[in-house]
C-alpha cells in the first residue's frame, strides 16, 4: 500500500497538480474565465501541498503546522488589506518573500545535510554534484529576488526615493560577485570537507547574493520599476524551479519555469512599451546619457479653468480620457468615472487610452479603473486608439506626461526618442491636467504643452475633476 | 543521477515553450492580476519548504525551513487572495446588466 502510494498515486497526483496550473493560467487569457483560473491554481498548489504531505507520511507537523498558520494569517491580512494603488508594492513584497522561501529551503537542505547530519566528504558526495550545484544557484537567485524586491517595495512605496542611486564602477562590482558567487558554489560543492569547512562558503555566498539583490536595483529609477518587478517576478519562479532540482520534483521545475517564462514575457512587453532594452534598464540609471537635450524652458501655454474645460467636454461629442500615474496618485479615478458618466449620459463616446506603462506596474491601470467600476471594454490599448485621436473631439489627460510626449516621435535627439506614446496631439482639442509644468519621470520637457490645441488646467487631479463634474452637471440641467 | 537531472532540464525547457505559449495570450489588461497570480504559483517552493521542514527538530537547517514555510505561505495565501480580489472587481459589471 505504502510503495503504491509512492510509486503511483504520489506522481500522478502532482502531475494534476501540474496540468491544473497551466489550465490555471490558460484561464488569465480572458477576462471572464479569470477568476476561475486563478482559482484552479490555488486548487493545484493545495493539491501539491496535500500531495507532498502524503509523501512525507507521518512526520513531526510542528514547523510544519506553525508556518502555515503564521504565514497565511500574515499573507491574508494583507491581501485583503491592501489598497489597489498599492499593488506594486505589495506584488514587489510578495515576490521577494517567494524568492527568499526558496533561498531558505536551499540554505536549510545544505545545513542539514552537510552539517548537521556530520558525514564527512564532499557535498557532491553526500548530496550529489547536481543538487548542490542547484541549491547554490537557488541561494544566488533566490536571495536577489528577496532584497531587490525589498528595494522595489521601499521604492514603490516611497519610503526611499525613486531616484537612481548610481555606485561608481557598480558593473565591474556586480560581475565581480556573480563570479565570485559561482567560484564560491564549485568550491562548495567539490572541495570543501563537510561537515567543518561547509558552513563558511555558505555564508559568504548568502551575504553576497544577498547585497547583489540591492546593488542591481539600488540604481534603477522609479519609471523603470514596472520592468524591474517583472523581471524580479521572473527570478522568482526561477528560484522555485531551481529548488526543484535539487530535491527532483517536477511540480516545482514545471511551475518554477511557468513563473519563469511570465515574468520575462512581461519584462519584454515593459521594455518595449518604454523603448528600451533589459540591459538598458538593469545597466544604466534613467537619463543618464544626453538628458538634457534641448531647453526646459516653455513658451507660452494656454491655460483653461474647470468651468472652460467642463464647457469644451460639454460640446464633445467624443471623448478619450488618457489616465497616468498621477491619477493614482490623486485617488481619482471614481472621480474620472463620474465625468465619463456625465459625459456619456448627454450621448457622448467616452474611452480610456491606456498606455501600457500607465500606472505603477504591467496593468496598474486597468486594475484601477475596473475599481471604479468602468467596464473593460471602454479600455482602449495605445495602438487600437493611436489612429482614432484624428476623430476625437476632446481628450482629457490626467495625471500623465512622458507617455503623450510628442517628442518621442518627432525629436530624434530625444531621451525617449522612439518611445511608443499616444497620440492625443491629432485631436480637436486637448486638456491636460497637472499641478504644474514640472517634467515627468523622464525629466524632460514636454512640447504638447505649448501646442495651439493643448489647454492646461492646472491644479490637483481630484479636485479638478470635482468642479468639472459639477460645472458638466449644471450645463447639463441647464440644456 | 544524472538521468534526473536531464528528465528535470527536459522538463524545466519544456515547460517554458508551454508558458511563452500561453502567457503572449494574456491581454495587458489582465497583466497586473497576471502578474500576482504567477507571484501565488512561485510560492510552489512551500512544498520544498514542508519536506524540508519534516524533522521538526530544534536545529538551524529545520529553523531555516520554518522561516521557508512561512514566507512561502505568505506568498501563497496572499497573492491568490489578492489576485482574486481584483479579478472580482473586473467581474462585476457582468454580474450588474
Amino acid at each position: 500500500m505504502i510503495n503504491l502510494l509512492q510509486s503511483t498515486i504520489v506522481p500522478v497526483l502532482y502531475l494534476l497538480s501540474a496540468v491544473l496550473f497551466i489550465f490555471g493560467l490558460k484561464g488569465l487569457t480572458r477576462v471572464r474565465s479569470a477568476r476561475r483560473g486563478n482559482a484552479m491554481a490555488a486548487l493545484a498548489m493545495l493539491i501539491a501541498i496535500v500531495t507532498t504531505l502524503l509523501e512525507l507520511g507521518l512526520v513531526d507537523y510542528r514547523w510544519i503546522i506553525t508556518g502555515l498558520v503564521v504565514g497565511g494569517l500574515i499573507g491574508g491580512v494583507a491581501a485583503l488589506k491592501v489598497e489597489m494603488t498599492g499593488m506594486p508594492e505589495m506584488v514587489a513584497l510578495f515576490n521577494g518573500f517567494g524568492g527568499g522561501a526558496s533561498a531558505l529551503v536551499a540554505l536549510s537542505i545544505l545545513w542539514t545535510n552537510l552539517i548537521e547530519k556530520g558525514e564527512t566528504g564532499t557535498a557532491a558526495t553526500i548530496i550529489g554534484a547536481d543538487a548542490s550545484i542547484g541549491a547554490v544557484l537557488t541561494i544566488l537567485i533566490g536571495s536577489v529576488t528577496i532584497t531587490g524586491s525589498l528595494i522595489a517595495f521601499l521604492k514603490l512605496s516611497g519610503r526611499i526615493g525613486g531616484q537612481p542611486t548610481l555606485i561608481p564602477a557598480r558593473h565591474v562590482i556586480n560581475v565581480a560577485l556573480i563570479l565570485s558567487c559561482l567560484v564560491l558554489g564549485v568550491y562548495l560543492t567539490f572541495l570543501a570537507a563537510a561537515p567543518d569547512t561547509v558552513a563558511l562558503p555558505v555564508l559568504v555566498l548568502t551575504t553576497i547574493s544577498l547585497a547583489l539583490g540591492v546593488l542591481l536595483v539600488i540604481p534603477i529609477g522609479g519609471a523603470d520599476m514596472p520592468v524591474i518587478i517583472s523581471f524580479l517576478n521572473s527570478l522568482s519562479g526561477l528560484a522555485a524551479a531551481m529548488t526543484g532540482f535539487v530535491l527532483s520534483n517536477n511540480v516545482l521545475i514545471i511551475s518554477g519555469a511557468l513563473v519563469g517564462a511570465s515574468g520575462l514575457i512581461l519584462t519584454q512587453i515593459m521594455c518595449v512599451a518604454m523603448n528600451r532594452t533589459l540591459g538598458n534598464v538593469l545597466f544604466s540609471g534613467f537619463g543618464q546619457e544626453g538628458g538634457t537635450a534641448g531647453s526646459d524652458e516653455y513658451g507660452p501655454v494656454k491655460s483653461y479653468s474647470p468651468e472652460e474645460a467642463a464647457m469644451v467636454l460639454e460640446s464633445a461629442e467624443s471623448v478619450v480620457i488618457v489616465p497616468g500615474y498621477g491619477l493614482a496618485v490623486a485617488q481619482a479615478q471614481h472621480t474620472v468615472k463620474e465625468v465619463a458618466d456625465l459625459l456619456e449620459k448627454k450621448g457622448a463616446k467616452v474611452s480610456y487610452a491606456i498606455h501600457p506603462v500607465a500606472g505603477r506596474m504591467p496593468g496598474h491601470m486597468n486594475v484601477l479603473l475596473a475599481e471604479a467600476d468602468v467596464p473593460y471594454e471602454q479600455l482602449i490599448e495605445m495602438d487600437t486608439i493611436n489612429p482614432e485621436f484624428k476623430i476625437t473631439d476632446a481628450v482629457l489627460v490626467v495625471g500623465a506626461n512622458d507617455v503623450v510626449n510628442p517628442a518621442a516621435e518627432r525629436d530624434p535627439t530625444s531621451p525617449i526618442a522612439g518611445m511608443p506614446v499616444l497620440e492625443v496631439w491629432d485631436a480637436q482639442s486637448v486638456m491636460v491636467i497637472k499641478r504644474s509644468l514640472s517634467p515627468g519621470f523622464a525629466g524632460i520637457k514636454n512640447e504638447l504643452f505649448e501646442y495651439q490645441n493643448n489647454m492646461m488646467v492646472f491644479g490637483d487631479a481630484k479636485k479638478v475633476l470635482q468642479e468639472i463634474v459639477g460645472e458638466l452637471k449644471d450645463l447639463l440641467k441647464a440644456a | 543521477m544524472m538521468g534526473a537531472l536531464l528528465v528535470g532540464i527536459y522538463v524545466f525547457v519544456l515547460a517554458i515553450f508551454v508558458g511563452v505559449e500561453i502567457i503572449t495570450k494574456i491581454p495587458p489588461t489582465l497583466h497586473t492580476p497576471l502578474m500576482s497570480g504567477a507571484n501565488a504559483i512561485s510560492g510552489i517552493t512551500l512544498v520544498g519548504s514542508i519536506a524540508a521542514a519534516k524533522s521538526g527538530e530544534v536545529a538551524a537547517g529545520s529553523i531555516l525551513a520554518l522561516v521557508a514555510i512561512i514566507f512561502a505561505t505568505i506568498n501563497v495565501v496572499g497573492g491568490f487572495l489578492v489576485t482574486d480580489r481584483m479579478l472580482a472587481m473586473f467581474g462585476k459589471k457582468k454580474s450588474r446588466s
